[in-house]
């Protein structure tokens, strides 16, 4: 039984998902060292230094945006949406990798997922902290952005709940909300385990604060089980509605490129591909950083290449439909559109999108790229790219020629489009290393079920 | 900076001028808002900096405690001056002595009459509280007939132009009215010793009954002086035409509605020049195809540039300009109009002009040829020979005598009075209204020379370029401002009355010449009314009107907008006897590039460069705003290998200008045609540096157009801002259009054009609508593109100007557009006007999109905009596949200037940054219509309620109404079998439709072949 545990318990792989030779204290050793020891990698200075800087630049964006107005950007009639609603579709598809990860995984029970899912749900959050931006800011008049909201009000007005917009804020909301929820209650007993090994009365009270009270009771554990697996069974479809929303905000609409029943599911897949990547693009380095080979195992690399090799085939189909429905929905504003894309004044970024999201993960097949963590990680780089110019071609090309050729226009980001782009990056990249560096990247107690010393793991 | 300083008093001038621009300043900041301003790019500041006079800024950076004090005293005194040359109060608005009629909030509409770009029109200026804000046409006035054209909706913005000249100034330095009385009192005296002999008066086409009387007082008072009249873009060949076929001074003017065929020799008689709104009105009138019909006439256009009149022909031919002549001399042959033996034409030139030709004598005196105003006198005399010839004098054709006092020619004028200055002749130059320093023929040399004339006077709306250079700057009174008369193109006589007391105690014309005639205390309403109860109570006015009561027929004449009985009287005319011999023989066509020179679409000779709505409004079919550009043909831009935005040199004996190409599919080939009016150095803040001067190029010889241009590339590219990138429908149903054969063969011709989604289409149960349900059409057959409603549009519902940048970036904020689709060959295509605004369509893909319902139905199926909940997510205009709505991506509504303040429309929301705005119907207008109708109660009558587009339209193509009452104009029209939705496959159920296109094409020239065939890819301005 323990060691049905240790090993992938399916496909047949045999590669074990903790190195052998760890106690449950050298785990938690391991684990909770980085955060208390106070030895700092060099790097770590140099990576938060490149995230701050960038948080400076999209606090300068952001002064502009707001006293100057969202003509700081390339937006025009016809292409009313640009990179604000691109990033903010990026950055929601990320963050749907850490959710998955927990939640998904946790009901089918993948255990593998024990070493992977703290961080990728800290990435999720700051990921949708990222991409909770733009939809206020990308609206001509952000303070006024809470309208989308309903509250009871002197004017008597509601929302407009017909408008995929409003559907966006709930979606998001309840995401965001559900995944910060569901990582702190998934962090309380690493908590307790930070506020029991620190030195000094400072961390104490704050981990002792942050741990609610935790005592590792058996009725503690009793309750954070159930709670656990409550949020876990509430979150997972949200993992599928969030994209699906977001998409509606396209599909809704009768824009040739938008207007198109495969969305939904395009998207969801789009969404877990382009997290994959990013949980690989930060595994990889994280993993060298901080010596954690032993927890994060060429079998995690494996799986999550997997995973990524399957869910981009869904994006590739989608694709297909999408040229496909062009030429067989008989429209010849459906058929210009991909003819368009494909032959048009953006043809260049549509090839480049293929060529990143279709060509490229072919690699994967191969078992032996699968587990060279550098390979994977550039792969997982070109993803990245490839999943921006996917809603840069969706945002752009669709709207820059739809209807009536005396609209048509043309759009590219300024330099203040790029700035706030980066900007969200650096906040990103801020966020996660604060994240590091404070808080246990692994969950301390569910590696120490994955020990064949350990009895039954945890649910 | 200042040219015309003098020794001596350079510190307390520099304060002077720096006090002015402080005073300057503190009207607000700026007249419009752009990316620039907010950037503060270098070219911004610097063309602020330019903007004040040198020392401007000196002054506040070394200020002392004493240069304080001394500067407070001279406001102080400033201030106190001012109050001594405000006008004496004055009766200016006749409403103040009817206020019984004057209600708060209701707008009042005064008939007057505005003489712009040449063109006269009656106008109805709609004035709220005293302030007008609003120019209609007027329906009495025969130059109008309720429509205007685009420069007179503009006008009202060149009023309140915060740029316009503000105070006296003599040779830069700020004066008083008075003071140039003394002046000019001095120099009076000693050219009366002499006759006058140093005396010279130089106005534009003068039109004025009042100042013609005034000049020639004038002459007998001084009787060596001389008055010249000069306008780079006027009448003027015609007149010269009608002397050399008629022997004698005529003017001649033309009735198309009895006009069944018409051939244009580069005439844009539909949108430029004298009577251009009242000829597009009885035009279009005869081609709106309805009920099954054709159109009753058919036009053959012969034009190097294409125009919006080219635009609307059945048969287009491309000619170089200096081609008509040679036109001309051939159909003149042939209908043995003249004995002179024609050039060469080219076979298809040949056989069009065979085919036309026939069609002219299959329409004697039915029919019309008109020779354009920038054709050389010859042409205009060959084209009425050749009416008198065909019998269409009397017809469509009229001749009256001359209703321009000097209707001579204005650049030998010009070009004597330059000769005159060299040589020291000229002593005392005075110039009321005219800018010769920029829009004379380079090779007068005029600025050179005017520095010659010891004393030079200057009237004018702005400080030009001209007033640089003269001792003496007169601020000029706006028409709506002043007392004037003018005469339109068929002689009508009107009143022009002040709708507002001058903003800036400028002067008119009448009140100068006064001064120099030694009445230095006449007002222009003294003059111009005994001007005409001199008229009335002489033997002109005929039986007497009004039973003989001058105060009467004052007030009548007042309300009514013009004088009865002032019509031009048909003179009877033959043509001379010796025109072929006058007539230089046509010059061949000569190998080399050809240089046309035309006014301007939308700035005209210059007249409109400051004015913001002029510039950003799109020319007619290049799309083109903020710039001119040197317009080829695609095979010359192939041959010379040029694109758009090259940067090309234009040379011609030895001078050079410089501009950007733009590739005009319909051009003549070998022929570069340059329009007038930009690259201005003291427009003002609009106009300043924006396009290039084509008058460098333009001498007194070749003032129309000349052959031997080069052209070379300088390598340097220009952008510029279009607002419509892309020319083909490719393959799309927008504009529908069939000859008139294939029309009667398949009435539902159109019909089968598109695919209308029948109701079955949605599950969901419609919108109802029991009380009034608005709808509009739009007939594509009238249309002639001529852009006044977009101006309309824009004084009505205050839309802001952007600038040239932001309307690159793709964000004018037009609520009406005219897109404009070629179809057929690149080098000779056929061109289609659509206006298009919101379609306000009643399942609207933009309301259920709208997150806060900031857009949403009305109960009457109007598409509402909500500005305050609107919070800026833009996607309904994503949504929206017409793409009319606009959003104010920053902030380009001027909340500051306070004159600009005066010029708003208080009924409609000036709108923030952030907020989307699209076109409302005039919904404004519905709800004083509403009001109206509910005080009578009683329904809104059809037609009662006008949109600023349809009511401008001088083709009458927008027809606006309750599309539920079935015997409305717009619902008999949508009932028609020409009507379409634009995009109904869409199921969106437009309330706008469009009336498809039905040409009229000579079967001899391959008529019925195009009815509805692909459509060919225009020039591409991306690729």
């Amino acid at each position: 039984m323990a060691d049905m545990t240790t090993k992938l318990p399916v496909g047949g792989a045999s590669t074990p998902i903790i190195e052998p030779g760890h106690t449950y204290g050298s785990v938690t050793n391991k684990i909770t060292s980085i955060v208390l020891s106070g030895r700092t990698p060099r790097l770590w200075y140099v990576g938060i230094g490149i995230g701050f800087s960038l948080v400076m630049l999209l606090l300068v964006a952001l002064t502009n945006l707001l006293f100057t107005g969202t003509g700081i950007w390339g937006l025009n009639v016809p292409v009313g949406w640009g990179f604000a609603i691109i990033n903010f579709v990026w950055w929601v598809g990320i963050g749907h990798a850490g959710t998955l990860i927990s939640a998904i995984l946790l009901l089918l029970k993948q255990d593998w997922r024990t070493s992977i899912n703290r961080f990728a749900e800290a990435m999720t959050l700051f990921a949708v902290a990222c991409a909770g931006i733009f939809p206020l800011i990308h609206v001509g008049r952000p303070w006024l952005a809470y309208w989308l909201f309903p509250y009871p009000n002197t004017m008597g007005v509601w929302p407009q709940f017909r408008s995929p917009l409003v559907w966006d804020v709930f979606a998001v909301s309840t995401y965001a909300t559900v995944s910060a929820l569901f990582w702190y209650v998934g962090l309380i007993p690493d908590f307790a385990t930070l506020r029991d090994r620190s030195k000094t009365r400072g961390k104490r009270m704050i981990y002792g604060i942050l741990a609610m009270g935790w005592r590792g009771s058996a009725i503690h554990w009793y309750r954070y089980e159930t709670a656990y697996l409550l949020l876990a069974g509430l979150a997972a479809p949200l993992v599928i509605s969030v994209h699906t929303v977001v998409s509606f905000d396209f599909a809704v609409s009768l824009v040739p490129g938008w207007h198109a029943t495969v969305f939904p599911p395009y998207f969801v897949a789009g969404a877990i591909y382009s997290g994959f990547a990013m949980v690989v693009t930060l595994a990889v380095p994280l993993r060298a950083l901080y010596k954690l080979e032993d927890f994060i195992t060429a079998q995690h690399l494996d799986n999550m290449a997997k995973i990524i090799l399957a869910t981009g085939m869904i994006v590739v189909y989608g694709y297909f439909m999408e040229a496909f429905m062009g030429w067989y929905s008989g429209s010849q504003y459906e058929s210009y559109m991909i003819l368009n894309r494909m032959t048009g004044p953006y043809a260049p970024q549509y090839w480049l999108l293929l060529f990143c999201n279709a060509v490229v993960p072919q690699l994967l097949w191969s078992g032996k790229i699968r587990r060279n963590a550098l390979v994977l990680f550039l792969i997982s780089l070109v993803v990245n790219v490839g999943m921006w110019l996917e809603r840069y071609v969706i945002v752009v090309t669709s709207l820059h020629r739809d209807y009536l050729p005396s609209s048509w226009g043309m759009y590219s980001g300024t330099i203040w489009d790029w700035s706030l782009y980066f900007g969200s990056i650096g906040l990103f990249i801020s966020l996660l290393f604060l994240f590091v560096r404070f808080l246990p990247m692994i969950s301390i107690f569910e590696m120490r079920t994955l020990l064949p010393t350990s009895g039954k793991p945890g649910k | 900076m200042s040219s015309i300083t003098t020794a001596g008093t350079k510190s307390e001038k520099l304060d002077l001028a720096a006090l002015r621009a402080r005073l300057a300043s503190e009207r607000g900041p700026r007249f419009w808002r752009s990316l620039d301003e907010i950037a503060e790019t270098d070219d911004f500041v610097k063309l602020l900096e330019n903007e004040f006079r040198e020392g401007s800024t000196e002054w506040v950076e070394t200020l002392g405690r004493r240069r304080f004090l001394q500067l407070m005293g001279a406001s102080l005194a400033l201030a106190g001056l001012q109050g001594c040359t405000r006008q004496p109060p004055e009766k200016i608005v006749p409403a103040a002595r009817t206020p019984e009629y004057a209600i708060p909030g209701k707008p009042r509409y005064f008939a007057t009459t505005l003489r712009c770009a040449g063109n006269v029109q009656g106008v109805l200026v709609e004035s709220h509280e005293g302030r007008p804000t609003k120019i209609e046409g007027n329906p009495e006035h025969p130059a109008s007939l309720g429509a205007t054209d685009a420069f007179a909706q503009a006008s009202i913005l060149t009023l309140y132009d915060p740029d316009r000249s503000q105070v006296v100034v003599r040779a830069g330095e700020i004066s008083r009215w008075t003071s140039f009385l003394g002046d000019l009192k001095r120099h009076l005296e000693a050219q009366r010793l002499k006759d006058g002999a140093g005396l010279r008066l130089l106005t534009g086409t003068c039109v004025s009954p009042t100042l013609a009387g005034q000049a020639k007082q004038l002459i007998a008072e001084f009787p060596l002086a001389k008055w010249l009249s000069y306008e780079p873009a006027g009448h003027w060949s015609a007149h010269r035409g009608a002397a050399l076929a008629f022997g004698e001074e005529a003017h001649v003017y033309y009735d198309f509605a009895q006009a069944d065929v018409v051939l244009s020799l580069d005439a844009d008689f539909l949108t430029q020049g004298a009577g251009s709104v009242r000829y597009t009105r009885d035009f279009t009138a005869k081609r709106r195809a309805e009920d099954h019909k054709g159109p009753a006439n058919r036009l053959y256009a012969a034009e190097a540039m294409p125009s919006s009149t080219g635009a609307m022909a059945e048969h287009r031919l491309r000619a170089k300009a200096s081609e008509m002549q040679s036109i001309a001399a051939h159909v003149a042959a042939r209908v043995g109009a003249s004995a002179a033996q024609p050039g060469e034409l080219s076979a298809d030139a040949a056989r069009w002009v065979e085919v036309a030709v026939a069609d002219l004598e299959a329409h004697r005196g039915r029919s019309a040829v008109i020779a354009g105003d920038s054709q050389p006198p010859a042409v205009h005399a060959l084209a009425l020979a050749i009416n008198a010839r065909l019998g269409n004098i009397g017809g469509p054709v009229i001749v009256i005598e001359p209703i321009e006092p000097v209707p001579g020619d204005p650049v030998g004028a010009l070009r004597e009075l330059a000769e005159e200055m060299e040589s020291g002749a000229v002593d005392l130059l005075v110039m009321l209204g005219v800018n010769p320093v920029y829009d004379a023929p380079a090779d007068l040399e005029f600025a050179r020379r005017l520095e010659k004339v010891p004393t030079r006077v200057h009237l004018g709306l702005y400080e030009n370029e001209t007033a640089r250079l003269c001792q003496w700057h007169i601020p000029e009174a706006h028409a709506l401002e002043a007392w004037s008369d003018v005469r339109a193109h068929d002689g009508t006589a009107s009143i022009v009355q002040p709708l507002i007391e001058p903003l800036y105690d400028g002067k008119s014309a009448h009140e100068v010449v006064a001064a120099v005639l030694g009445d230095t205390g006449a007002s222009g309403y003294d003059l111009v009314r005994a001007q005409w109860q001199a008229w009335y109570e002489g033997p002109a006015s005929g039986s007497k009107q009004d039973s003989g009561d001058f105060e009467r027929f004052w007030r009548r004449s007042l309300h009514d907008g013009l004088i009865a009985g002032t019509v031009g009287k048909p003179k009877k005319v033959s043509i001379s006897a010796g025109l072929a011999d006058a007539l230089d023989a046509p010059t061949t066509a000569s190998g080399g590039i050809e240089v046309a020179f035309r006014p301007d679409p939308t700035v005209w000779d210059g007249e409109y460069s400051n004015n913001g709505w002029m510039q950003e409004l799109p020319k007619p079919l290049t799309k083109i705003t903020w710039d001119n550009v040197a317009l080829i043909s695609p095979a010359t831009a192939e041959r010379l290998g040029l694109a758009n935005e090259d940067v090309v040199e234009l040379s011609l004996n030895g001078r050079s200008i410089e501009g950007p190409i733009w590739i005009a599919p319909g051009h003549a080939d070998d022929a570069v045609t340059v329009t007038l009016g930009y690259g201005r150095t003291r427009a003002g803040r609009v106009g300043n540096g924006a396009g290039f001067d084509a008058y460098a190029l333009r001498t007194s010889d070749n003032f129309l157009h000349a052959a031997g241009v080069e052209i070379r590339a300088t390598g340097r590219r220009h952008p510029l801002a279009t607002t419509q990138e892309h020319h083909s429908m490719e393959g799309r149903h927008l504009v529908r259009s069939a000859s008139v054969e294939a029309f009667e063969a398949d009435p539902k011709i159109f019909e089968h054009m598109g695919h209308r989604p029948g109701p079955e289409m949605t599950l969901y149960p419609g919108h109802k609508y029991e009380g009034y349900a608005w709808g509009m059409a739009i007939d594509l057959n009238s249309c002639t593109g001529c852009n006044a409603c977009m101006v309309a549009c824009t004084a009505e519902n205050n839309t802001p100007v952007v600038g040239k940048e932001q309307v690159l970036a793709g964000r004018e904020m037009h609520w009406i557009r005219v897109d404009r689709y070629y179809e057929g060959s690149l080098d000779d295509p056929e061109m289609h006007h659509q206006p298009v605004m919101c379609q306000h369509c009643e399942d609207a893909p933009c309301e259920p999109v709208c997150p806060v319902g900031a857009t949403v139905h009305s109960s009457e199926g109007l598409n509402e905009m909500v500005y305050n909940r609107c919070v800026g997510t833009r996607y309904c205009s994503n949504n929206c596949p017409y793409k009319v709505r606009r959003f104010n991506f920053l902030h380009y509504s001027d909340y500051e200037t306070e004159s600009l303040k005066m010029l708003r429309n208080p009924d409609v929301t000036v709108r923030t940054r952030g907020v989307m705005e699209k076109c409302t119907y005039c919904v404004q207008r519905i709800n004083a219509a509403r009001i109206d109708s509910e005080k009578d109660g009683r329904e809104i009558r059809d037609g009662e309620i006008v949109t600023a587009c349809q009511s401008v339209c001088p083709a009458q193509a927008i027809v606006f109404g309750n599309i539920n009452d079935p015997e409305s104009r717009v619902s008999r029209l949508k009932k028609d079998a020409r009507s379409y939705g634009l995009l109904e496959e869409l199921n969106t159920r437009p309330r706008t439709s469009y009336l498809a296109k039905v040409t009229n094409r000579n079967p001899e020239l391959g008529g019925a072949d195009h009815s509805d065939t692909g459509h060919g890819e225009g020039g591409s301005r991306h690729g």
